[in-house]
């Protein structure tokens, strides 16, 4: 279902890939062609560097139909270092207590199985920890 | 002066209504009103739904709805603005009956959220996410109020227990209306101990999924030939905010609400401090407290003492979900915003008995679609006689 979107975003999904403005040098995640800072157009891309921190975060115990095999699983608001939020669920969290504040890095992980009709399993940017010192 | 007025109400118990279809239940809604009305001749039919499209796989619901309640050939079309439809279908027929262009207009909200549940339900309400980047992370509503609520109680330095006043309310007060789902008060201490859904939400934080239908009908005074004292609308707003969380500069500002509810105070000519009841949308405790604060009915960060301190119950500062709102009469998605509707009309008349606001002139009601996403506000007011 859906191939068509999920090829669409798969920069977006799989590389953080949003713009920056050229007239204020805002970033921009997700993507909107548009500044949201000057207002101008933008849409120069951005390779963003994928480190955050934790701004919120709470977990679902009931998930969405297709997330089921996940939950429990921790979402978080993430404020990348570049100044964009982007939703995201974080991993790796081991036994660690996610907090607000907490620094984050990106990875790619398997989001969900469309598995019943063509066996297309999703990928997408997830958060997880960075160990104390490594930043 | 030419006034907007609402001269007829209906409603249906909140609730779980699984015998009865989307159909049957806005049809009755809607004869419940005209009777209400005196029997008048709408021209236009407004229907505020969020997800019959995804919960019931029936899109056209106006039409089929118009057919069922016996007013084929109206005018009739769906208003869809997430947890705001209902709202947003007063306001059409708010601006339809003011144009001229109809006389009569009825605003009905309905919603049948009881077919789907568990992952199913939740994957329906995703829909009024952003879906490439916050429904396929697998967030879910719930778990956007709980961020919001989380970052709450952080940055405003208040105890978990902070939200309590908000569902105290609300069930006290839906233990005065027949209509509601729940009609029993409860204590603080059953709050504090309630299960943890999506912490720090508690079961108690979030409005539970009902099934229900409630309809106005509005036309302009110059044609109003009844007896029975009408309510006029002082104002009609709606705005917009960006649709996710994480495109908004200050999360905490429920900015919508702020830039609707000026709009609104503009048209009336009145101060929220000239506000005798407040229907809040409290989907979760958290919108109603963001909402208060929005509005400008106290300062950011406060919202929770107003309602601790006991100043939004009925006989307080400023009544708030004076039938029980969307946590004890039941979230019935597009029907929510009609359901404030008629419970604000029963207060301007005087018909609420248990609940019934004291002096009540001006009532303000209002819907929220996502987290703070859109905005839509009305006034209502009790004519001079
Ligand atoms: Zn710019």
């Amino acid at each position: 279902m859906e191939i068509a979107r999920h090829w669409r975003l798969k920069q977006q999904r799989y590389g953080l890939v949003g713009e920056v403005c050229p007239h204020c040098d805002h970033k921009i995640f997700p993507p909107r062609d548009v500044c949201p800072n000057c207002g101008d157009e933008a849409k120069e891309p951005f390779n963003f560097s994928g480190q955050g921190e934790v701004f919120s975060f709470t977990t679902i115990y009931e998930a969405p139909a297709g997330f089921e095999a996940n939950a429990p699983y921790t979402v978080a608001l993430v404020k990348l270092d570049e100044g964009p939020m982007v939703t995201a669920q974080l991993t790796d969290l081991g036994e660690q207590p996610v907090e607000i504040g907490m620094p984050v890095e990106m990875v790619t992980r398997k989001m969900r199985n469309d598995g019943d009709e063509r066996g297309v399993i999703l990928y997408g940017y997830k958060f997880r920890p960075v160990l104390a010192g490594l930043r | 002066m030419e006034e907007i007025l609402i001269t007829g109400v209906g409603q249906i118990p909140a609730g779980e209504h699984w015998d009865s279809s989307l159909r049957e239940m806005g049809a009755k809604a809607v004869r419940l009103a005209l009777q209400n009305a005196g029997n008048p001749e709408p021209q236009a039919l407004f229907v505020g739904n969020m997800l019959s499209m995804n919960i019931s796989n029936q899109a056209h619901l106006a039409t089929l709805i118009a057919d069922r309640a016996d007013l084929v050939g109206i005018e009739a079309a769906t208003v869809e603005a997430g947890g705001a439809s209902g709202g947003a279908a007063i306001r059409q027929a708010v601006l339809a009956v003011k144009s001229g262009l109809v006389d009569c207009a009825i605003a009905l909200g309905v919603e049948k959220f009881t077919d789907k549940a568990g992952g199913e339900l939740e994957s329906a309400l995703a829909t009024n996410m952003d879906g490439d980047f916050e429904a396929m992370q697998g967030l879910t509503t719930t778990s956007q109020a709980a961020m919001l609520m989380q970052r709450y109680l952080m940055q405003y330095k208040a105890e978990r227990s902070a939200f309590a006043g908000f569902a105290l309310n609300a069930h006290k007060n839906g233990a005065g209306n027949p209509n509601a789902m729940f009609q029993k008060a409860i204590k603080a201490d059953t709050y504090l101990k309630a299960e943890m859904v999506s912490e720090p939400l508690n079961m108690f934080d979030i409005a539970p999924f009902v099934d229900g239908a409630a309809a106005i009908v509005l036309t302009r005074s110059s044609l109003y030939k009844g007896s029975a004292q009408p309510v006029k609308v002082s104002a009609s707003a709606l705005s917009t905010d960006t649709l996710s969380l994480h495109d908004r500069v200050d999360v905490l500002e429920f900015r919508s609400v702020a830039r609707c509810a000026q709009k609104a105070f503009d048209q009336a000519g009145l101060r929220p401090g000239q506000i005798n009841l407040f229907e809040y949308d409290d989907q979760f405790g958290i919108f109603a407290a963001l909402a208060l604060e929005a509005t400008g009915f106290c300062e950011r960060g406060q919202a929770w003492k107003m309602a601790l301190e006991d100043e939004i119950g009925v006989g307080g500062r400023l009544p708030c979900a004076t039938f029980g709102g969307n946590k004890a009469r039941g979230f019935a998605g597009g029907a929510t915003g009609i359901y404030q509707a008629v419970e604000a009309v029963l207060q301007l008349r005087g018909d609420a008995k248990a609940n019934q606001v004291p002096g009540a002139t001006h009532a303000m009601i209002q819907g929220i679609g996502g987290p703070g996403s859109t905005c839509v506000s009305h006034i209502l007011s009790k004519m001079e006689s």
